[in-house]
């Protein structure tokens, strides 16, 4: 394993693609920060600051140094649940392990890269962050291919476990190409008072993207939350959902996705809600926004209960730009073409998703040149 | 050339969905003045304000609407605005992202990157708008934070003819105050025109309006005084201005 000095130590080229994947290259602003290129982790630390604080390192190195993370490993995820975890159960290269310590505030990012640079690679991944009781922190995690190298794959598993009242918020950021195979597996496990927010924006054509994540809500009073903000174009196939199962009593979860599908795009949004105890609350939103008639979104909303004292909703809604949307912005003095990129634009709004401000920069002005490209 | 009549509409015929909604209209509001709209729920007055307007569901099938001496009766909805008529909708859409503080940038004609000068702000805070800036427009208002978020629009756009439908409904009496003595101050400072709709004539407290007429089965009756009209439907109905044999016809 090659470990460099410091992050800005890596070749310029892979720091500018890292950078739209949310990538601070100097570490500024950010507690700590893994990058694996290919199937190596090339870095890993966590800023002076933060030390006692959160820890970082290539998973690898984190099972050998600690014994008990094997109970962690393949805990939410299971190693036989398909053919991509039994794949990454039988070799893999590496990934990032981030621990907050017990009561931790962490107020700057924990940020990690994943990036393919070489052609026709398949990158197997496995990830395991630990919220311990009590802790409060970020991470932003990229994941990038970089520019015309054409084609690979990506199996990544992440393994979320979000301990007594802690609170975890993980955005991830993909930016793939047209040729590239990504099939993400991951699951989190809320323990009680514990909150899990998990954010997922992908802008960027991809060839084949399928993913499910999973959450249960083990503990009383545990939440967790699925936010998603994708942008299918071109030919692009992308089955995005989410799950959230919510066993402990009065734990809630909330689903949100915004789809925005053109081209020939299609779009996939399966959601689900398992309400399995007393008190539980659950919401799922779908949005869709169809810009061509080639393209598709198809939007799966699924509640269950067996319990009489819940409360779960959901609402979903597909269709093209409403006509008295346009029409009202119209009345505004805006063109037609402005007032269906304003509306474009806020439907990608990322506000929500609480990104820090450089990021927000970064991500708003990826939609701003999309909006302009339409 | 000076123009001394800022809407004129004339002959208009109007269809939705190949029904006929307004059968031979004719509507002059001179420069300078405030022209009221009364008539009774579903007689088509939104329909007439939004035809105006140009939204594209009410089709024109005869007349003529001219605009500070502009044929518009072809013309899309945001040229319309353009060149200065602007309309506060009875029920505006919620749009999903969009929030209230880009609406406003819209209405003022900044880019999006832009922010709101602290007389900008100043005036949402009278209207008592600033916790809805950051929200998606309409979502969630009620009926009277709407008409205020409308008038917001409105006052920012400085338009040359306001066209409002029922800024009055569903607003409670102290937003009623603002909103009235806001618009009479715009309309006083500028010599804006105005197109009024309203059920009881509550915002007449406030706005000053001359003309008045009422708007059913399909055409336009009478031309009175507001006051007069207000009291004849009260005393005598709607049904009245049928038999009244003040019916408007087109003038010269």
């Amino acid at each position: 394993m090659v470990e460099e000095k410091t992050l800005t130590d890596l070749p310029h080229k892979i720091l500018e693609t890292a950078a739209k994947a949310g990538i601070e290259a100097s570490g500024e602003g950010r507690s700590g920060s893994l990058f694996h290129l290919n199937q190596e982790t090339v870095y890993s630390a966590i800023n002076r600051e933060f030390e006692g604080r959160v820890e970082v390192m290539d998973t690898k190195e984190a099972l050998r140094k600690y014994g008990w993370l094997s109970d962690y490993l393949w805990r939410a995820v299971k190693a036989d649940a398909d053919e991509y975890t039994r794949k990454v159960a039988e070799e893999y290269s590496g990934g990032y392990f981030m621990r907050v310590f017990e009561g931790a505030e962490v107020d700057f990012p924990l940020q990690s890269c994943l990036m393919i640079a070489r052609k026709g690679l398949e990158q197997r991944i496995h990830n395991i962050i630990i919220a311990e009781p009590g802790s409060k922190a970020r991470i932003i995690s990229g994941c990038i291919v970089e520019e015309d190298i054409g084609g690979g794959s990506h199996l990544g598993i992440s393994e979320f476990y979000v301990k007594e009242s802690a609170t975890l918020n993980f955005t991830m950021i993909h930016n793939w190409d047209e040729n590239m195979t990504v099939r993400p597996r991951s699951a989190a496990i809320v323990e009680a008072g514990g909150s899990f927010i998990s954010n997922y924006i992908c802008l960027r054509p991809v060839r084949d993207l399928q993913m499910y994540p999973k959450a249960t809500c083990l503990g009383r009073g545990s939440r967790a939350r699925f936010n998603s903000i994708i942008y299918g174009v071109g030919g692009s196939a992308i089955n995005v959902g989410s799950m959230i199962d919510l066993q402990g009593e009065g734990s809630s979860g909330e689903i949100t996705s915004r789809v925005i599908a053109k081209d020939k795009a299609s779009v996939t949004a399966p959601g689900r809600l398992l309400g399995n105890n007393a008190g539980v609350k659950a919401h799922m939103e779908c949005r869709g926004l169809l810009l061509d008639d080639g393209a598709s979104i198809h939007a799966i909303p699924e509640l269950y209960s067996n319990r009489k004292d819940v409360e779960m909703s959901h609402e979903a809604a597909v269709g093209r730009i409403a006509d008295k949307e346009i029409n009202y912005l119209m009345s505004r003095g805006l063109p037609r073409d402005e007032a269906t990129s304003l509306i474009v634009r806020g439907f990608l709004d990322v506000d929500i998703l609480g990104l820090p401000p450089k990021l927000k920069a970064e991500v708003d002005g990826i939609v701003d040149s999309l909006v302009e490209g339409m | 050339m000076v123009i001394l009549r800022i809407l004129d509409v004339r002959g208009l015929s109007v269809e939705v969905e190949g029904k006929r909604i307004i059968d031979g209209v004719d509507l002059h509001v001179e420069s300078g003045e405030t022209y009221v709209l009364f008539g009774p729920n579903g007689s088509g007055k939104t329909s007439l304000v939004n035809t105006i307007m140009g939204l594209p569901e009410y089709r024109v099938v005869s007349g003529k609407i001219t605009f500070n001496g502009v044929d518009v009766t072809r013309k899309p909805i945001d040229e319309r605005a353009r060149l200065g008529m602007r309309l506060a909708f009875q029920i505006p859409p919620e749009i999903t992202g969009v929030k209230l503080r880009d609406v406003l940038k819209v209405c003022l004609g900044l880019g999006h990157r832009d922010g709101l000068s602290d007389e900008h702000l100043g005036v949402v805070e009278r209207l008592r708008l600033t916790d809805f800036l950051d929200r998606d427009i309409n979502r969630g208002f009620s009926g009277g934070e709407r008409k205020r978020a409308e008038v917001l629009q409105m006052l920012f756009m400085k338009p040359k003819l306001l066209l409002l439908d029922e800024p009055d409904s569903g607003v409670d009496v102290e937003s009623l105050k603002l909103v009235g003595t806001m618009l009479q101050d715009y309309i006083s400072e500028s010599g804006a025109s105005a197109l009024i709709i309203t059920h009881h004539g509550q915002i007449l407290d406030y706005v000053k309006a001359s003309k008045a007429c009422v708007f059913m089965e399909k055409i336009v009756y009478c031309q009175t005084s507001p006051r007069e009209i207000i009291k004849s439907i009260g005393e005598r109905g709607y049904e009245h201005c049928l038999e009244c044999n003040r019916r408007r016809a087109g003038d010269g």
